[in-house]
């Protein structure tokens, strides 16, 4: 089995230490991971601002890349979700296609394809987990709140494993920290008011550090964190996931 | 004043656009359970703001209705066994005749386990505005009429034939002010329910 | 009325963020709300297949809806109800109008009803010499302070008991200062109450309308739709084409839905009926297009019309917690009036569906189970492919498009993009970069992960 790793352009550029724990623990559970170092982007930022009709040449580009793998995984559920929904190609649909169903985000990746029982990882620290809302209402990674359903949660199933680590009950279990892409900008006063919220819980119930399993939620809540000088931090999931001491 | 040819510009616009037919689903199998049907609904009428008594018959209802009541004010009922206490509603008067009453005491077709909510036709308020106008509105219910859910409800409304029905369940309510909750908005001010044994 | 003038949301909901401690309030208040739809949602073991069996016949309603209207008109008619049909606002409101005047009648009570709202009723009577009030209570609010509703199903929850104390101050003589809820509650009562007895015509909206039988039905928990409507000579019903539904029986699955999605109570306090007018009364119902045929034949958009008006999605979206329903410049706001707005006026509403994260909340609590947030990235779609997202816009997203999709161009971008932000903090950190407003950037690590993997690539890295 060979594993296409796609990095999100963002986490490239400035989270390479979330990409290296992806490579790094993937590699470590023993899957062949290739690194196609001139992929770009999922073309999200254009889409969700009403504008898709230009993503296709990334696109393109991105069934270039991805074409040969078994799988495809990114630590970004937001992107993956993107390409699950959104990727096709008026030239190549079969391959569009092929792509959408062997792309996995890292987390789902590692519960329902390699069905990791255990991990060695050590992260003694509080922690509080930040769902992304593309990862738990558009890969359903976790239950969501909003239904009547048993739950479950990918995410925490494999927190579960790392020695040390102390999960915080949210009074918010799975509320949007409103990064939404261009949102952050365009409605900037909204977007900031949630984010400090979200903040606000993890504080409040005692969180050293927030995690997730999408870094563009994490850049949003540290920029909050940071201009506030508070002393939590983020950790992107596959970083505690990857931690030895 | 009728625009004749709107009508027919919203038909054909509704029969060019509509999508493709889709089935009626079947909604056979929502189904309550009968078991305890009376005490859910006690339990759930209560948590709605409203009293409700059990009691053994209609005497014991009088009682209870002469304890809890101001009886000197305007009690009006459909109900004949309480004519000592009230006057009887008149379906032809004009019913803002009825501003008054303090008090209105009418029996409900069946009530309503999930909700704690009764079924009245107009021949059982008397008049339309009845249940509405009164200070205070008092209920006889039937115990076995109880159903578990809306959808018994309906089965046993059928497309029975009235000219106003209503499921009326608790004392008229608010929350517009800051959400707190204030129970007597334009309707009564409380609600009680006599279940009958 | 008090008008949002032409700023779009984000300038609106950064207006309403001034006042951090009235946001935390109304998101407070909300959610609560939220809290207990999930509450009442729970105790229901078939929720979901409601929501499924509710979705499912609103679709068949919306695919068979010429035949359900002409047995809908069939019925009312044979039950005595005078049927109406508007094409737009104009025709309702002159038909409204026109029943009226051929009574005499100048004043009205009008329980509540956003079709009404949307069509601006209010005004249209108003300036005919007739006088309309709103009889719900937020409703009343509102109108006496001259500002639309903020919430469908919550008219004022934008409002302090402050605010609404000293209006009642203003408006109806109470003591200055007076704020409690309860108090202020009674003295609306008694008022109202007045209202009730002297009014001989009273409008009421319809929550779902019945073909097989031609009756109607309206939920309301303070009770003011009855007051109104049984103590009338004429009642009049306004509704949307989509009120529909085939059978009585199926008003127990969307009976069951309403008010738990709505408020988290199990059925609103009343539930009326109206087949046939009293004696000597006169009824009229008023069918209302204004736009609900267009959005049938948008595809990608019909499903909005299943909308049963309980307000679940505006409750749980962040957004509209943290913005307030003033913000979305529309009668309808929150996820449905985003979906919803730009249908009737693709340019003045072209903001609405960008007022949203995506997060995908209020698909989950609609109880038609609407894809209101798939809706809301569609309508991104078409409003950037009509024309209506801003030129600004459409240039930054061109030169995006142009560097994400070219390897060598993004590579150098994101060099020189963290070079920038490394060595010229006061560049990049400045007050024209909204990011910047409240929040810092990453730290600029020292190279980027394809830099690093260039380099590491040759090791053995699960180690």
């Amino acid at each position: 089995m060979t594993v296409g790793l796609f990095i999100p352009c963002y986490v490239n550029q400035f989270y390479p230490n979330a990409a290296i724990a992806t490579l790094q623990l993937l590699k470590k559970l023993g899957v062949d991971v290739v690194y196609p170092v001139s992929q770009t982007c999922c073309g999200q930022p254009m889409a969700n601002s009403g504008f898709e009709y230009l993503s296709q040449e990334c696109n393109n580009h991105f069934i270039d890349h991805f074409s040969p793998f078994d799988y495809i995984v990114a630590p970004s559920a937001s992107c993956v979700l993107h390409i699950k929904e959104h990727l096709h190609s008026p030239k190549n649909e079969v391959e569009a296609f092929n792509i959408r169903n062997k792309i996995y985000e890292l987390v789902e990746f590692l519960t329902d394809i390699l069905r990791v029982q255990k991990l060695e990882a050590t992260f003694p620290h509080k922690v509080g987990l930040h769902h992304s809302c593309h990862g738990l209402r558009g890969l359903h990674l976790s239950q969501m709140s909003e239904l009547n359903a048993p739950a479950f949660s990918k995410p925490e199933l494999l927190l579960n494993m790392v020695q040390g680590l102390e999960q915080v009950m949210l009074d918010r279990q799975d509320e949007c920290c409103g990064f939404g892409g261009t949102f952050c900008v365009a409605e900037e006063a909204v977007s900031v008011k949630m984010g400090k919220d979200r903040v606000t819980d993890h504080a409040k119930n005692g969180a050293e550090y927030i995690t997730s399993s999408d870094m563009s939620c994490l850049m949003h809540l540290e920029g909050i964190l940071h201009r506030n000088n508070s002393n939590i931090k983020v950790v992107h999931i596959a970083e505690i996931l990857n931690n030895s001491l | 004043m009728t625009f004749q040819n709107s009508r027919e510009r919203i038909l054909e616009a509704v029969l060019k656009n509509q999508p493709e037919l889709q089935a009626v689903p079947d909604i056979s199998m929502f189904r309550g359970s009968h078991e305890n049907a009376v005490q859910k609904y006690l339990d759930v009428f209560k948590s709605i703001g409203g009293a409700v008594f059990l009691v053994d018959g209609i005497s014991s209802a009088r009682t209870l209705i002469r304890e809890q009541f101001d009886i000197t004010k305007r009690i009006v009922t459909t109900l004949p066994f309480l004519n000592d206490i009230a006057e009887v509603i008149s379906p032809d008067i004009d019913p803002h005749t009825y501003e008054d009453a303090e008090l209105a005491v009418i029996k409900a077709h069946f009530a309503v386990a999930e909700n704690g909510a009764a079924w009245f036709t107009e021949e059982v308020m008397g008049q339309r505005i009845i249940p509405y106008i009164c200070q205070h509105i008092a209920v006889i219910v039937d115990a076995e009429s109880i159903v578990p859910t809306l959808h018994e409800a309906y089965e046993k409304i059928g497309t029975g034939d009235y000219g106003f029905g209503a499921f009326i369940g608790g004392p008229s309510k608010t929350a517009d002010i800051e959400q707190a909750l204030v129970l007597g908005a334009h309707g009564p001010l409380t609600m009680t329910v006599f279940i009958i044994q | 009325m008090k008008d949002a003038g032409s700023k779009d949301h984000a300038a609106l909901a950064a207006a309403f963020n001034k006042d951090e401690e009235h946001v935390d309030w109304h998101d407070g208040a909300l959610w609560f709300i939220r809290e207990k739809r999930d509450i009442a949602s729970k105790n229901i073991p078939e929720w979901e297949q409601l929501r499924e069996a509710a979705s499912a016949i609103k679709s068949n309603v919306i695919s068979n809806l010429h035949t359900y209207l002409l047995q809908f008109e069939a019925n009312l008619t044979k039950n005595g109800i005078q049927v109406h049909w508007a094409s737009n606002a104009e025709e309702h409101n002159e038909i409204v109008y026109s029943i009226l005047k051929s009574k005499e009648i100048n004043q009205m009570v009008k329980s509540k009803s956003m079709l009404t709202e949307e069509c601006h009723l209010n005004e249209y009577l108003e300036e005919r010499g007739i006088e309309v009030i709103n009889s719900d209570l937020g409703e009343y609010i509102q109108q006496i302070d001259n500002e639309p509703p903020s919430h469908i199903v919550l008219p004022c929850i934008h409002k302090r008991k402050e605010e609404i104390g000293e209006l009642f101050h203003v408006h109806l003589g109470t003591e200055k200062g007076l704020s409690d809820p309860t108090l202020l509650t009674r003295v609306a009562r008694k008022h109202l109450r007045n209202i009730f007895l002297t009014r001989r015509a009273a409008l009421t909206g319809v929550n779902f309308a019945v073909a097989e039988t031609g009756e109607y039905v309206v939920c309301t928990n303070e009770g003011n739709a009855d007051m109104g409507a049984h103590l009338s000579d004429v009642q009049i019903a306004s509704m949307g084409l989509e009120k529909i539904i085939p059978q009585k029986k199926h008003l127990g699955v969307f009976l069951r839905l309403l008010a738990r999605s709505a408020t988290g109570q199990p059925i609103t306090i009343y539930s009326s009926h109206f087949k046939k007018p009293r004696k000597g009364q006169e009824m009229h119902l008023i069918l209302v297009d204004a736009g609900r045929t267009t959005q049938l034949g948008r595809t990608d958009f019909k499903d909005a019309l299943k909308c049963i008006k309980c307000g679940a999605c505006m409750n749980t979206c962040p957004v509209y917690r943290k913005s307030g329903g003033l913000s979305y410049h529309n009668t309808i706001s929150g996820p449905i009036g985003a979906i919803l707005a730009p249908n009737l006026d693709m340019e003045k509403h072209a903001d609405l569906p960008y007022a949203s994260t995506l997060c995908g909340s209020c698909s989950n609590v609609c109880p038609v189970k609407i894809n209101i947030h798939e809706q809301l990235y569609k309508w991104r779609q078409v409003i950037v492919k009509e024309g209506y997202a801003t030129h600004t816009k459409a240039l930054g997203m061109k030169a995006m498009a142009w560097t994400l999709s070219s390897p060598g161009s993004f590579n150098t971008a994101g060099k020189a993009g963290r070079w920038v932000l490394k060595n010229v903090p006061f560049i990049a950190n400045n007050k024209f970069n909204p990011w910047y407003r409240q929040r810092d950037m990453p730290d600029s690590p020292k190279e980027s992960f394809t830099v690093w993997y260039e380099k590491n690539k040759k090791d053995d890295l699960s180690k």
